[in-house]
């Protein structure tokens, strides 16, 4: 092991307590993982005034690895607690991280109304289509005619765009990656944890075990090959790189797909609590 | 419209501001809730005194929402509050049962109206007794309370902060249509009067804080994020140092301690209000507003010479089975009203034991039991 990666590994991890981990051999959980604690340990954020917060799934077990203030609470909910955290310390820098079933089923109101209010959150949501822990049933990102253990005629409902849905949503920051691009994942998840307001990184991953078992992706090389070859990275502010065709226009875009600055919820809520202090002095 | 401050002020208020000054009073400085009546006055005040004092008020998108970000704001140091009715309470069961397994402090307000489902939106009702204390899965300790008076919404509300922040437990505090909206004048207790208790923190450094060891009252020195401590906070059920496990004996303790801590507090956490109960030999068991129409009910039976008194329940759980024994043994009836179909009844007759006549008196149709509803019972007794 290198000696900058035993030093992050030392840092940042509950390793001499909580290993070795729950996740199956080649989840791209673990790929989260590290990219999650090499991009704190790039963005410079002390680890005290982190807070980490997952809700439930495979995704939901990340909180008890790190060495960080973690949280771990009910399916679907992890955005409101988040927000409760922010609202009180506004000091803290909270991040959240979540599956595609635990950010966009159960707890899509909150989802979409904590980009609405350009909290100051990082939402971190591992989209690996499907609900890995309780077996493998679809997800809202399941793709149409795949199978699943709750969908064994083929899937019939239509993907939510977990990127596209924070955009529309008011995020003041979206980006993209898959596991297999970590190294535009580690500055993808950086970008998001320095910005100020509402940031989301969408994290394509796999779950060898119970999608790709089922849809001809057994291994976790042939998903990382579909990763590979399926994606087209984007130039800075959503613009497709040069050179754009229609193969491109067929690909995943990765990359930051968006970047706006405009006012976060905690600096609006001062200027409430000045104006009830001021009437109050009046 | 400071209504609490450092001088004795008389003030007109009504059920629910008076729990918002409570609140106030009792250190809360974080509100997070969702439009229902009969509570929404609470939010309304609490949208405008928080900011005043430095604190924190915010509408979320729902109930559930609204009880996770009371858990997160508690974790962060802040003492914090919700408040709801029926359908609103029926969301926040999940989260709530979260900070019974977390140890979370925060306090509940349901402003109970008639149910299930919809039901009677304007309307009074005691429907939710038992939800209070069953509502979120699994077993778990917790405590409910209950106010009858303007007065009370202050007071108990102070009381309900002081609880959870002393055991680390949620408190629900249980009002009702009639208590929200009714208007009083009341004097509230200044600064120096009451006491406001704090959570205790951890004060060793962080590498020895074992964040759910247990220690005598079986409750844990709680630190906040961003303090230093970096601990893991899990809705599983976790060993001493708050992390996921499976061993029985780790399981087995941690839900011994969870109720033990209650029950140790038991002589504390119960607290009942008497009239006229020395020589009673009738007694009525009440609680919310049904024990301010008992407690006129006694009088008028004390004038026709029936020997009645009030135990008035401010502690509905862990139920204040001392109290209410020592009632039943003194009187030979006791009458339970209620606005439900006779939730604290059962209660009271799992205690009794034979020991006495337990009659019950139910109204489930949106309607307050009167004075004289009781006293026709008392007479016939």
């Amino acid at each position: 092991m290198p000696q900058e990666v035993a030093e992050i590994v030392r840092k940042y991890l509950r390793h001499d307590k909580k290993f070795p981990h729950i996740w199956c051999a080649g989840c791209g959980n673990g790929i989260v993982l590290g990219s999650l604690i090499r991009a704190i340990d790039l963005s410079g954020v002390e680890k005290d005034n982190i807070v980490l917060v997952s809700g439930i799934g495979c995704s939901g077990r990340i909180t008890v690895y790190v060495d960080l203030n973690t949280l771990h609470v009910t399916h679907g909910r992890a955005l409101s607690f988040a927000t409760g955290i922010k609202l009180a310390k506004d000091s803290l820098k909270v991040i959240v991280v979540m599956g595609d079933g635990d950010a966009t089923a159960i707890g899509g109101n909150h989802f979409i109304h904590a980009a609405r209010r350009n909290m100051d959150l990082t939402a971190i949501i591992i989209n690996n289509q499907i609900y890995g822990m309780t077996g493998g049933q679809y997800s809202p990102t399941t793709p149409y005619d795949s199978k699943t253990t709750t969908s064994p005629y083929g899937h019939i409902e239509n993907t939510f765009s977990i990127s596209e849905l924070a955009i529309a949503a008011g995020a003041s920051f979206v980006a993209r990656g898959t596991v297999y691009h970590t190294q535009l994942l580690d500055d993808a998840i950086r970008l998001a944890i320095l910005k100020k307001g509402f940031s989301v990184v969408e994290i394509l991953s796999n779950c060898h075990t119970h999608y790709g078992k089922l849809n001809g992706m057994e291994t976790p090389v042939a998903a990382m090959r579909w990763f590979r070859d399926h994606v087209a990275v984007v130039g800075k502010e959503g613009a497709l790189p040069p050179g754009r065709s229609a193969e491109t226009d067929e690909k995943i875009r990765i990359g930051v797909l968006k970047n706006v600055e405009k006012p976060v919820y905690s600096e609006e809520y001062q200027k409430v609590r000045d104006h009830a202090k001021n009437s109050l002095s009046s | 419209m400071s209504a609490f401050g450092s001088d004795k002020k008389r003030v007109l208020l009504q059920g629910n501001e008076a729990i918002v000054e409570g609140a106030i009073a009792a250190g809360c400085r974080f509100f997070a809730g969702y439009p229902i009546t009969p509570a929404s006055e609470i939010s309304e005040r609490m949208s405008r005194r928080l900011p005043q004092l430095d604190g924190t008020f915010i509408q979320m998108e729902d109930e559930i929402a609204g009880m996770g970000a009371v858990i997160g704001a508690s974790l962060a140091g802040v003492k914090s509050m919700t408040a709801t009715s029926g359908p609103g309470f029926s969301l926040m069961q999940e989260n709530l049962g979260f900070a019974c397994m977390a140890e979370v402090p925060c306090v509940v307000v349901n402003v109970m109206r008639g149910g299930p489902s919809t039901g009677l939106p304007t309307n009074p009702s005691q429907g939710d007794v038992m939800q209070a204390r069953w509502g979120t899965h699994g077993d778990h300790p917790v405590i409910v309370l209950a106010v009858s008076t303007v007065l009370d919404c202050f007071q108990i509300t102070v009381e309900a902060f002081n609880m959870s922040e002393k055991y680390r437990v949620p408190v629900v505090i249980l009002s009702d249509e009639i208590v929200a909206h009714t208007r009083e004048v009341v004097t509230l207790p200044s600064v120096g009067e009451f006491e406001a208790y704090n959570r205790v923190s951890p004060k060793m450094p962080p590498e020895w804080y074992i964040p759910y060891a247990d220690n005598s009252m079986g409750v844990p020195p709680m630190a906040a994020f961003g303090e230093g401590y970096h601990h893991h906070v899990t809705g599983l059920m976790h060993d001493v140092r708050g992390f996921p496990t499976q061993r029985p004996d780790e399981i087995e303790a941690l839900v011994g301690r969870l109720f033990r801590k209650i029950t140790q507090g038991f002589h504390e956490i119960q607290k009942v209000e008497t009239f006229m109960m020395d020589d009673a030999e009738v007694a009525v068991i009440a609680y919310g507003s049904v024990s301010r129409s008992a407690r006129r009910a006694v009088l008028d039976a004390r004038r026709q010479g029936l020997k009645a008194g009030l135990l008035k329940l401010i502690t509905l759980f862990p139920f204040p089975r001392h109290s209410v024994e020592e009632a039943l043994q003194k009187c030979r009836v006791a009458l339970v009203p209620e606005m439900n179909m006779g939730q604290i009844s059962r209660e009271v007759k799992r205690v009794n034991q034979t020991v006495s006549i337990v009659k019950k008196y139910n109204r489930v149709d949106g309607q307050l039991i009167t004075p004289q509803e009781i006293y026709q019972q008392l007479i016939k007794i």
